[in-house]
């Protein structure tokens, strides 16, 4: 029973609540990082090392942070992990550190990683958190790499790199540029929507589950959440 | 003349070809939540810009006179994300306290600047890029502006979208991202544009 309980933990960040898809959270890396497969495999591994760190260590510490100073200590222990990983990059992928450049960064005010913190690893015990953190990584570098290969392919007649022969005159370069990543999210949301449909719930608005602002925030389309969860 | 030409170069790139929104995909959560409105959009972009004055004006010298002197440069991730949350903190309280009338415009949206990838992004791009103090103010207004001018062109599109009739897999946010595709691709006709504006 307890076994199947933590599959199911691993198997929800990945396919039932999808983050990218599904939750819609971490847009930005999302739509900056997958012009390239080899760029977005890249984004994913890091922000699948760092959530599953900071997940652990949020896991381990939930009952020492107050709770009114939450936020800004998991601010700085996921940048803390944002650095480490960062460095370690840099040391030894200079390439990839060249290619993700501020995006890397910027794992720090991802939203999946400070989102999973607040609704996740500070209500569950260490084993279950790191479950969560390693599904919701994978769930993001699967569904990174699925939008970087249609743009890859499509726009650079390449995949992770590696030219297609035979697509060399079809390039369409829109998909590599910015426009086209807004157009290949679009699609692929409407696509899960039809997929999915009556067993997802669906997102008909931005959500702002998720986001850890949401306590304070008094914006109308924040203060409706409890809509959309 | 020549440095005056830099400054108007730096302001016209990062409002129109490098537009943080359109362009280097940053700040998109509040592009997408908050621009239902008009008054929300403006609002925000208003407040976005003044959070993002204000951070580089602190994290600038901090990164040159303290992390660099002392070799903390790796240090740079963590203290920025903690003043800019810092910052955003204060402005706030000082706004509730100072001007009622000007919280109830501005202040309502600070919270959601508090993490925000946008004002990370400005203050960290403009350590990477090598500007002097008066570049990195300039790059940085001219980001917040052209944040203000993306959340206000698609506010109104997006108040056109919500009157018509959209088939049922499009409704909601797949359209809202399509919408901002063509927002996106009109806004790559000013590559080269700014560049050879002094040519």
């Amino acid at each position: 029973m307890e076994k199947n309980n933590n599959l199911s933990v691993l198997l929800n960040g990945i396919i039932k609540e999808n983050p990218v898809l599904v939750l819609i959270l971490g847009t930005c890396p999302t739509l900056a990082t997958t012009n390239t497969v080899n760029g977005a495999f890249g984004m994913g591994i890091a922000a699948l090392c760092v959530l599953l760190c900071s997940n652990i260590f949020i896991s381990l510490l939930r009952k020492i942070i107050p709770d009114s100073m939450r936020i800004p200590c998991y601010i700085v222990i996921i940048a803390g992990f944002v650095t480490i990983v960062k460095l370690l990059i840099q040391a030894f992928l200079p390439s990839l550190y060249a290619t993700l450049g501020v995006y890397l960064d910027l794992i720090t005010v991802n939203c999946i990683i400070l989102g999973r913190a607040e609704m996740f690893a500070n209500k569950n015990p260490v084993v279950k958190s790191a479950l969560d953190g390693l599904g919701m990584g994978i769930g993001f570098t699967l569904s990174l790499c699925a939008m970087a290969t249609i743009r890859e392919v499509f726009g650079a007649a390449s995949f992770a790199g590696i030219a297609i022969p035979f697509m060399q005159d079809y390039k369409i370069e829109f998909f590599t540029k910015a426009p086209g990543g807004l157009l290949v999210y679009g699609l692929l949301i409407a696509l899960i929507y039809v997929i999915t449909k009556g067993k997802a719930p669906a997102k008909t608005s931005f959500s702002c589950q998720g986001c850890p602002n949401a306590a304070t925030c008094t914006i109308e389309t924040c203060s409706k959440k409890g809509e959309n969860a | 003349m020549d440095m005056f030409k830099t400054l108007i170069i730096i302001l016209l790139s990062s409002v129109f070809v490098d537009n943080y929104v359109l362009n280097r995909f940053l700040g998109i959560c509040p592009f997408l939540g908050v621009s239902k409105k008009i008054n929300q959009a403006t609002g925000m972009g208003v407040a976005v810009t003044v959070v993002m004055l204000i951070a580089t004006a602190v994290t600038w010298p901090i990164q040159y006179l303290v992390l660099n002197k002392l070799g903390l440069g790796y240090l740079q991730n963590i203290v920025f994300i903690l003043i800019i949350a810092t910052l955003v903190q204060m402005l706030e309280l000082f706004l509730k306290k100072f001007s009622p009338a000007l919280y109830n415009g501005l202040g309502v949206y600070l919270p959601l600047i508090t993490t925000n990838c946008a004002v990370l992004g400005v203050t960290i791009n403009n350590i990477n890029d090598g500007y002097n103090f008066i570049q990195s103010m300039v790059s940085s207004l001219g980001c917040g502006l052209g944040f203000l001018l993306a959340m206000v062109l698609f506010s109104g599109l997006r108040s056109r979208i919500d009157e018509s009739n959209i088939p049922a897999p499009f409704k909601g946010l797949a359209t809202t991202l399509i919408a901002a595709c063509f927002i996106s691709l009109a806004f790559m006709g000013f590559v080269g544009v700014v560049e050879n504006i002094f040519a």
